[in-house]
């Protein structure tokens, strides 16, 4: 009777066998490994496109920040609040206060056209006007050279996404708003996240050129601590004198986000689940073929006494370890060549362009990896059954 | 009839032919200065100890392989300075091929392996079909004419194999050990078959064998040694 | 195609590997049909743009709206035969996911300037009796499954009525198809004159965008700039360009679709190259002395090439076919996003592509392989056999 140790140095033996005899057929083992690589690289690259997308949308929002809206819009492009209502938000409780007042800042959001560096073809860019707490609402906010708009001036600052995706908008060049030309003065960074793909100005300068009167389109606050949102959000709901949605900062851009974001997983899954089917027939054509190049081998090994047990688990280990190698080479193309890939693309809600750069999480390369290993799995699996059923005589005798 | 070959009576003449194979930094000499002439209609036997050049020399014959030096004439024709393509198409007209392996292609049936070398040439479907039946025949395979190879017995398979090998009607047939691989009586039936195509339809035929039953079924036989021909057995 | 059955049996030899094989040349043809119909559906409407027909915006962005007056003061423009507004109305039926595109639009001269929008004359003058009617087109009409007859309640993010009142109501009095494969059929029009009489009155008067009709379009450079020029130093200057040239822009907004679908189906076909052409060179590889058999029997090297060539080209191909048809088969069930892809079909222009494109594959991985079947000295492989 074969104990354990006996076992597990049988399938060590069979493996080594294996892997020895991977040299005489390279050509397969490549275009396995290659396939599986393939198939990875697909999949993190494309999930990659949404990671960046999200994180750049929900990396800028705090916990305690918060945004209200117009109640039944679905983003700021279509909200619209007079300055009657946005003195009420800043009052609410919750919302935090320094010596100059409370923390809200109401914004104007607008588009202007202005051509991507990449095509040079108009693009729908951001154009925010802010109030001078804008800073203090959002993390993260650093001014990365020139300097900040003087409140009251046409002056504009712009977002440093935005600076490297669309063209004419570096310090010292002007932008054309209507009739009004208006400086660019400095670049601000926003940790990756959205405002970066933005363009700032002072909301009464926007409001003027726009003929906005003394309307908005959102408030931004941040609360004394994030658990002061439901009291914010249940005193303006139930405000008689207004006709408002709030909602968290980082709830909203993920809400914002989730249209690109579903658009580009379900196309990335479908691609890649495809492929991954072509990696799976390419792997069990080479784990065929190495059973068959290896069966008189396999055949010896068992009227010596090896165990059919162990030619299965040894051929799965062996295509596993094929996959992973696939998966690691995959995974590490998809992250050279795409992490931090930098371009743009439309946000659906706000009708504008959003700049982000993809991102290639370790949760999607661990994503990859397990991808791999199931496809080395499947494709070791019925390679394996048929080793183990070889009848021994019949196999002994062939060429 | 071609002129040289009415002139001195030889199908086949091979003069002065060397062959010498690189080995690495080595020189082979396999066959050195041979002369060899076989008349038409004459079933040839050529003897010799393993690795004395007897499949060299039946390359050279077939327009397989060329040599070193000196010519190979077939029917009037001098083949070793032939290009590629046309020694191919030379081939497929006047020269038929039995193997000792017999040399089928496992994915066709018997009748499709026959068909093979007439795939070369412009007959009708039909055509071929009628050439493929009477081929057959000759070889007493015709119940056997749907079976893959695999299914065949060895004696089957190399009655198929000279089918394939005289389809075409060729000038010459040449046998490399064609009853190497086959049991005493099997081998008799193959030597009768072929003694039959010589004597009965004056086929040439050109037979590399070291069995003496097989030799002694020919109308002459000659020894191979050392690259050099002889009428006699050689110690 | 004598040597057909030569060709095909020595496919059959191994038949779980020429299978395996066949089955990730289908797979990679399903995705090539699958990603051609994606980047279809995300810039395959400027092929679909009218060449004479341009786009007037405001010039600062698309959101900014004009007055209806430019109407008269744009047919007044030389080589200008018709011009027609729209309007955004950003709507949304019982779920913001369910997005389709919903505008507001003066029925008669709409559907002039739009001759591939294609309704009944019994519809269209149902919907210019019907104040309240819409024409929906005939995908958003199968997807929510809308008969002629039906109201339909839209929640507009943008406009509200006097009564401030967000919900607007349609009768659903036409249904249109498309002229053409690539025609979107996922809008829903309805008139103008509700739209502007029940609005709240700050917003009274103003459009989103022209559409206009020149007669020349060998003229519409021109068109484009006399249209600007007539609007210059307005409080609403416009920005003029051709149908075609602002739908591209539109697209390349998304972001470089050409660029990430090429990649991917460059990784895909590279992969399966690889398969392929693994095969081939293992098919060859052990047949070497079946070939020197061959060789033997007369068959030229050019005639060897031809074989293991067909060959391999016949796998591709039939992978090829059964994948595109599949492809076909998923792509013809409709959008797989529901809604976000509104001209999701398969071009046949790309069916043809890929068929191209399934024996060039043939070609590239069979060729390898035969040369090295041509090289083979007929003594040495006979000695393989």
């Amino acid at each position: 009777m074969a104990g354990p140790i006996n076992w597990f140095s049988q399938i060590v033996s069979i493996t080594k066998f294996g892997l020895l005899s991977i040299p005489q057929r390279r050509g397969a083992v490549a275009a396995t490994v290659i396939g599986i690589a393939g198939v990875v690289t697909v999949l993190v690259g494309v999930l990659s496109i949404a990671a960046g997308f999200r994180q750049a949308m929900t990396v800028s929002a705090s916990p305690d920040g918060a945004i209200v809206l117009r109640s039944g819009a679905d983003s700021e492009m279509v909200s619209g609040l007079g300055r009657d209502q946005t003195r009420v938000i800043a009052d609410a409780p919750g919302v935090a206060r320094t010596a100059q007042g409370p923390l809200a800042s109401a914004e104007l959001f607008v588009i202007i056209n202005i051509p991507k560096r990449s095509t040079g073809l108009d693009a729908n860019v951001p154009l925010r006007g802010v109030e001078s707490a804008a800073w203090q609402v959002r993390d993260n906010m650093k001014i990365v050279q020139g300097r900040m708009f003087e409140w009251g001036k046409d002056e504009v600052i712009v977002g440093a996404g935005a600076a490297r995706e669309f063209s004419g908008l570096d310090v010292g060049s002007k932008i054309k708003v209507g009739r009004y030309e208006w400086p660019v003065v400095g670049i601000f960074s926003a940790n990756g996240g959205a405002a970066e793909s933005e363009i700032w100005a002072d909301a009464k300068v926007l409001q003027a050129a726009y003929n906005r009167g003394d309307s908005f389109q959102s408030v931004y606050a941040r609360l004394n601590s994030p658990g002061a949102f439901q009291e914010f959000k249940d005193s303006l709901t139930s405000n008689p004198q207004l006709n408002v949605k709030v909602a968290r900062q980082s709830e909203y851009y993920a809400e914002q986000s989730e249209t690109i974001t579903r658009l580009i997983t379900t196309l990335g899954f479908l691609i890649a689940f495809l492929m991954a089917i072509g990696a799976v027939f390419g792997a069990l054509n080479t784990m065929y073929s190495a059973v068959s190049a290896r069966t008189r081998e396999i055949a010896t090994l068992r009227a010596l006494g090896f165990g059919s047990g162990a030619v299965v688990v040894s051929l799965m280990i062996e295509s596993l370890l094929l996959a992973l190698v696939g998966g690691a080479i995959g995974g590490g193309l998809a992250y050279f060549a795409f992490n931090n890939f930098h371009t743009s693309t439309m946000n659906w809600q706000s009708f504008s362009q959003i700049a982000f750069a993809f991102k290639v999480t370790p949760e999607l390369l661990v994503r990859g990896i397990v991808w791999s290993a199931l496809i080395g799995l499947i494709g070791g699996l019925f390679p394996a059954i048929r080793a183990a059923r070889l009848p021994i005589a019949a196999a002994l005798r062939e060429l | 009839m071609n002129e040289n070959q009415s002139n001195n009576g030889a199908l086949v003449r091979v003069e002065n032919v060397g062959k010498i194979f690189h080995r690495g930094s080595e020189d082979i000499h396999v066959l050195a200065d041979l002369h060899l002439q076989v008349p038409a209609g004459e079933f040839l036997a050529l003897m010799g100890p393993s690795g004395s050049g007897k499949t060299t020399l039946l390359n050279l014959i077939g327009g397989l392989d060329r040599p070193t030096k000196g010519s190979v004439v077939v029917a009037g024709e001098r083949i070793d300075q032939l290009s590629d393509r046309t020694l191919a198409a030379w081939r497929a007209r006047h020269v038929g091929f039995v193997f000792q392996l017999y040399n089928l292609m496992p994915v066709l049936t018997a009748e499709r392996n026959v068909e093979l070398p007439l795939l070369l040439t412009h007959l009708s479907k039909a055509d071929r079909k009628k050439h493929v039946d009477a081929a057959l025949a000759m070889v007493g395979l015709s119940h056997r004419a749907k079976h893959y190879p695999r299914t065949l017995s060895g004696g089957e398979q190399q009655r198929a194999g000279i089918a394939r090998g005289i389809v075409t009607d060729p000038t010459l047939l040449l046998c490399d050990e064609p009853t190497g691989d086959l049991d005493r009586k099997a081998g008799n039936e193959i030597l009768d078959l072929l003694q039959a195509l010589n004597r009965e339809h004056g086929k040439t035929i050109i037979m590399v064998t070291h069995d003496p039953h097989a030799s002694a079924r020919a109308s002459r036989t000659v020894y191979l040694d050392k690259g050099q021909l002889s009428n006699e057995p050689v110690k | 195609m004598k040597f057909f059955h030569l060709i095909w049996s020595n496919l059959k030899r191994k038949k779980l590997r020429t299978s395996l094989t066949l089955l990730s040349i289908v797979v990679a043809f399903v995705l090539f049909g699958f990603l051609s119909s994606i980047q279809q559906a995300l810039v395959g409407g400027v092929a679909m743009a009218g060449a004479d027909r341009l786009i007037v915006r405001h010039k600062v962005s698309i959101i900014q709206l004009l007055p209806e007056s430019y109407k008269a003061r744009m047919e007044r423009i030389p080589g200008v035969t018709l011009a027609t507004h729209q309007t955004w109305f950003g709507g949304i039926y019982q779920d913001p996911k369910n997005f389709f595109m919903q505008n507001p639009v003066v029925p008669e001269e709409f559907l002039a300037m739009h001759p591939e929008l294609v309704l009944s004359p019994e519809q269209k003058e149902a919907w210019l009796k019907t104040r309240t009617g819409a024409i929906v087109g005939r995908k958003t009409a199968d997807r929510f499954h809308w008969k002629i007859g039906d109201k339909v309640p839209i929640q507009s993010t943008i406009w509200s009525t006097a009564a401030g009142n967000r919900t607007w109501e349609f009768d659903i009095v036409g249904i249109y198809d498309g002229e053409k494969k690539g025609t979107d059929t996922t809008p829903l029009f309805f008139r103008y004159d509700y739209f502007d009489e029940a609005r709240q009155p700050g917003a009274k008067g103003l459009v989103g965008w022209y559409t206009i009709r020149v007669k020349d379009p060998a003229q519409a450079v021109e068109v484009a700039k006399l249209v600007d020029q007539e609007f210059e130093n307005s409080a609403a200057e416009t920005k003029t360009e051709p149908e075609g040239a602002f739908v591209q822009a539109w697209a390349s907004q998304i972001g470089n679709i050409v660029l990430i679908v090429a990649a991917i189906l460059g990784a895909v076909f590279f992969t399966i190259l690889l398969v392929t052409g693994n095969t081939m060179a293992q098919a060859v590889r052990e047949r070497t002395g079946e070939l020197g058999v061959l060789k033997a029997i007369g068959f030229t090297n050019g005639q060897i090439v031809g074989l293991v060539l067909a060959e391999s080209c016949l796998l591709t191909v039939l992978g090829g076919i059964l994948g595109l048809g599949l492809a076909w088969l998923v792509i013809s069930r409709g959008d797989p996003t529901s809604g976000l892809l509104p001209m999701f079909f398969f071009p046949t222009r790309d069916l043809l592509i890929g068929l191209g494109l399934s024996a060039a594959l043939g070609l590239v991985t069979g060729i390898f392989p035969a040369l090295q079947a041509m090289r083979l000295r007929v003594a040495d492989a006979l000695r393989r056999m």
